[in-house]
């Protein structure tokens, strides 16, 4: 494993140690609860009804024999689910509530095969699916349409009569554009120009665990919640909203998360058991089926992308255009700000024209994966640059180089950047052996390899932030904070917290809170958790350590300006303070009480300064040119993450990150038939990368830490997962000397390419 | 409909339970006897999450019919450590990172643990292949290769 440019981390004990993570244990035992694991007493089990047709209108449902069933406790249909009506948009954080409660019960129309239409509450899995069948649905078949192509057309069906298009209808439901510049001149100013369209299928999540919960609906009518999610607060605003019950009586308490990308960032189970709950009086449980996850909770859009970039021969970027549109799935909202905002974002580009369109179609609502969109943005640039630099004979790397963004240049979407890390990323792979490595063309007959590279940029985040620092009586530490962890920020909180109290990494215990237990905490996603959370808990760790050299103040009778902390110990800070004997955790723990009460404390912030990430990857690949498959071979990703605190879970997002992006290029893809019905829902026909498909991916971590960070963080979640598209197409290209604009490259697709010029 | 009465040893122990006829293996497992290690990812043998042993092979216990297991000898995840005493691939997977969400960590130790029994020095290449069954959508794979050829060469070494 490779760290560049360490910082000065001399005297860090914890911070950059391998340590345990606190949830470990649990984890390799089986003991750990996910959402499907937990039970209640006279728990009962609730079923979605679910549209057999893409697009349909609704114009009766009669659940009156389903009701009937013996068994059956509630029914409950979108009557049930608060209308949030059309012409008033109602936003918690980015999430729309007239499409949220639309998404969770279909109302006016069914807009995608597998749209919820109602939902049982019965004594069984088996009872509950049985009512359902007894549902009877009176649709009214509309024409329907798949593609992002099909579905701009004239004539296209029209799913929503209230969206509207330059005064038409349509199925152009919003547009972002940014711009910086003068496009045309900028254009006209070019040596070069290359413009490709690019296309590309909506990819899944692809989390392990299916949605689950297990609601209680109380006889004072206080909600209890067990769901796994990206957010426990997210689930209690959204259920709050969707059910029209107040905050302040629904608790949603966090189960571990078996994966979420961004996908868990919104609910679909979550009102639908309230309501159940609340009809049927019974606490009720809910699990998706790996059918029913593929089939009605989002993926990522498919895209649809024309790119044209101006260079002059020195290879200077003189222009950019990119225009994006991204598949929202049957309801708006697809993550237009991704393409937009990165695609030219790590350039120093003086003229760009960025624009997005927002296409509904009938399939189901697309939700966030890793960087929303940011890959598919990525994907077209950085295949155009690719080009760019071949026609003008310059080595890729260089020219990213050349036309880095600079500190102080002002970013597309909107601030001035301080110190950009993009250079340090492209440079590393270019000193990387990877990159120089020889590689053998042609290994066997009909096989061919290459080597491709390509960059990414994701905005990173940061926001809401709780941490509660507790100290126990026996002088132990306790850290709640209120953010799922879906990949080991306990382990990184736990290293910061030992750090800085100076204490034994294994006295520190990290926790994660419910809604009543710790406060406000935004979402798990953007790449914000390491980062808030590591910034509120030194907030908090210095407070708490504020109180301990107050009560060493007492017991020693001199001013708390007079003592240090050091090594778990209170410490006289120099020879005029006096001689005293150091006082341990554990000691002023002991006489917390005697000296004041309880030592502890919560601070919660709104976090800020989360400077940008940039990623710079570098593959080399094996196309079987009779079969069509491509392999990868090698793969090498350069980042910058700040300041590892934990270096194994942040390669593990590396790692994670780029495997996704391998399946994102070469496997996964969303195919439907002519009745618009996924055809393949499963794990089986969605071929997601297997353990035996992929290669050690070898993660360089630059630490160049983030100066608005205690400790130097950045975000690191998601720009593992932009470059890859396009450095594997890149790849191919070198490998077969044949340009791949549509994604995925998989063996059909590829033999397909073969035969073109 | 009456249910199902089924004997069987699970982690050693002998037990019993009531099932209905198409209940699966892993239904009985995380229903009636409470071992929720074990994960339902599919359903459909194509993640692994669900993944023991039968009589010491490995199998998908959602592709079982859990009145199949009469009389045979059922391996789960919750019998993987003996104690406070952790396997040695669930202490190599800790101390490597070989898990980030957890989720398909017991079918991927149960799996492992099946692989090292019958072969103590595999390849990295047999190691991708063997766990080629056991979907992990967090790590990329990489870490837990690693960790189990690291597990096999201590074992071999200790042996
Ligand atoms: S749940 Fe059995 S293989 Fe996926
Ligand atoms: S660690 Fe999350 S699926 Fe493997």
């Amino acid at each position: 494993m490779n760290v560049i440019n360490k910082p000065d981390v001399i005297g860090n004990k914890w911070i950059g140690a391998r340590t345990i993570r606190p949830d470990g244990a649990d984890k390799v035992t089986g003991r750990a609860a996910y959402a499907a694991d937990n039970v209640m007493p006279g728990m009962i089990w609730g079923k979605v009804l679910r549209s057999p047709h893409a697009h349909a209108r609704i114009r009766s449902i009669d659940t009156s024999k389903a009701e009937k069933l013996a068994g059956v406790k509630a029914v409950v249909t979108h009557k049930d689910i608060v209308d949030f009506p059309l012409d008033k948009s109602v936003m918690l954080g980015i999430q729309d509530m007239r499409w949220m409660c639309r998404n969770v019960m279909a109302r006016e129309k069914a807009l995608f095969h597998g749209h919820p239409i109602a939902a049982v509450a019965a004594t069984s899995e088996e009872i509950a699916a049985e009512a359902c069948k007894l549902i009877e649905v009176d649709y009214e078949v509309l024409p329907h349409v798949i593609d992002i192509a099909d579905a701009i057309r004239p004539d296209a069906p029209i799913l929503h009569d209230f969206v509207q298009f330059e005064g038409k209808p349509s199925n152009i439901a919003g547009t972002m554009v940014l711009k910086s510049g003068d496009i045309e001149a900028g254009f006209k100013d070019a040596d070069i120009i290359v413009e490709r369209t690019f296309d590309s299928r909506p990819v899944h999540q692809g989390y392990i665990e299916p949605q689950a919960c297990t609601v209680s609906y109380a006889a004072d009518g206080r909600v209890t919640i067990w769901s796994s999610s990206q957010g426990q607060f997210m689930v209690r605003a959204m259920t709050s909203l969707l059910t029209g019950i107040p905050q302040s009586d629904i608790r949603a308490i966090p189960a571990e998360i078996g994966g979420g990308f961004g996908a868990k960032t919104i609910i679909y189970l979550e009102p639908v058991a309230v309501m159940l709950s609340k009809k049927s009086g019974r606490p009720v449980k809910m699990v998706m089926t790996r059918e029913e996850v593929m089939r009605a909770t989002g993926p990522a859009p498919g895209s649809l992308s024309t790119v044209k970039i101006g260079a002059k021969k020195d290879g200077t970027l003189v222009a950019a255009q990119g225009t994006f549109y991204l598949q929202a799935g049957g309801l708006p909202g697809s993550p237009l700000r991704g393409p937009v905002g990165c695609s030219f974002a790590a350039y120093a580009i003086p003229n760009v024209l960025s624009v997005g369109y927002d296409v509904v179609s009938n399939r189901s609502k697309v939700a966030a994966y890793r960087a929303p969109g940011a890959p598919l943005g990525a994907f077209a640039t950085e295949c155009v640059l690719d080009e760019i630099a071949e026609k003008l004979g310059l080595d890729p790397l260089e020219m990213r180089l050349k036309n880095s963004a600079r500190e102080g240049d002002k970013a597309i979407y909107g601030p001035v950047f301080g110190h950009v890390t993009f250079a340090e990323t492209v440079d590393a792979i270019r000193r990387h052996p990877h990159y120089t490595a020889p590689l053998d063309r042609n290994p066997r007959p009909g096989v061919k390899r290459g080597r491709g590279v390509a960059s990414g940029f994701w905005y990173n985040a940061g926001g809401e932030s709780s941490v509660q620092v507790n100290i126990t009586e026996d002088g132990n530490v306790v850290v709640t904070t209120g953010h799922p962890d879906v990949g080991g920020s306990r382990a990184s909180i736990a290293n910061v917290v030992a750090e800085l109290f100076g204490i034994e990494h294994k006295r520190v215990s990290v926790l994660i809170g419910d809604t009543a237990t710790i406060g406000f905490s935004n979402l798990t996603g953007g790449s914000r958790v390491t980062f808030a959370s590591a910034m509120v808990a030194t907030l908090s760790t210095e407070k708490v350590i504020g109180q301990l050299k107050e009560r060493a103040a007492k017991i020693w009778n001199i001013d708390a300006e007079a003592i240090k902390w050091q090594d778990g110990m209170a410490l006289p800070a120099g020879d005029n303070a006096g001689k005293f004997p150091p006082l341990s955790l554990k000691e002023l723990a002991a006489r917390a009480n005697d000296m004041g009460g309880p030592i502890g404390t919560q601070v919660q912030l709104n976090t800020t300064g989360a400077d940008p990430g940039f990623a710079t990857h570098c593959v080399d690949v094996e196309v079987d040119v009779d079969l069509g498959i491509i392999r990868v071979l090698r793969y090498t990703a350069a980042q910058d993450v700040g300041r590892a605190l934990h270096p194994s879970y942040v390669e593990g997002q590396i790692q994670g990150g780029v495997v996704q992006g391998i399946g994102w290029a070469l496997s996964e893809e969303y195919l439907y038939d002519r009745n618009g019905k996924l055809d393949n829902a499963g794990f089986l026909d969605y071929r997601m990368p297997v353990c035996s498909d992929v290669p050690m991916i070898e993660p360089i971590m630059l630490e160049i830490p983030n100066p608005k960070h205690p400790q130097g963080v950045r975000g690191v979640g998601e720009a593992p997962i932009v470059p890859p598209l396009a450095a594997i197409a890149n790849a191919v290209y070198d490998a077969l000397g044949k340009r791949f604009t549509s994604l995925p490259m998989s063996p059909p697709k590829v033999l397909e390419r073969l035969e073109q010029p | 409909m009456a249910k199902l009465h089924v004997t069987t040893t699970v982690n050693g122990e002998p037990v019993e339970f009531l099932c209905e006829p198409h209940h699966t293996l892993l239904n009985a497992l995380r229903g009636p006897l409470g071992l929720t290690g074990s994960k339902e990812g599919c359903g459909s043998g194509d993640c692994g999450a669900c993944s023991v042993t039968v009589d010491g092979r490995l199998v998908c216990s959602c592709l079982m019919l859990a009145v199949e297991a009469e009389g045979h000898e059922i391996a789960t995840i919750e019998g993987m450590a003996h104690g406070e005493e952790l396997h040695p691939l669930q202490q190599k997977f800790l101390e490597m990172a070989a898990l980030q969400c957890g989720i398909c960590t017991p079918g991927v130790l149960m799996a492992s643990r099946s692989l090292l029994e019958r072969n103590p020095d595999p390849t990295e290449e047999e190691v991708r292949f063997w766990l080629a069954g056991n979907l992990c959508r967090c790590t990329g794979y990489d870490k837990i290769v690693r960790a189990v050829l690291e597990t096999a060469a201590e074992m071999r070494g200790a042996a």
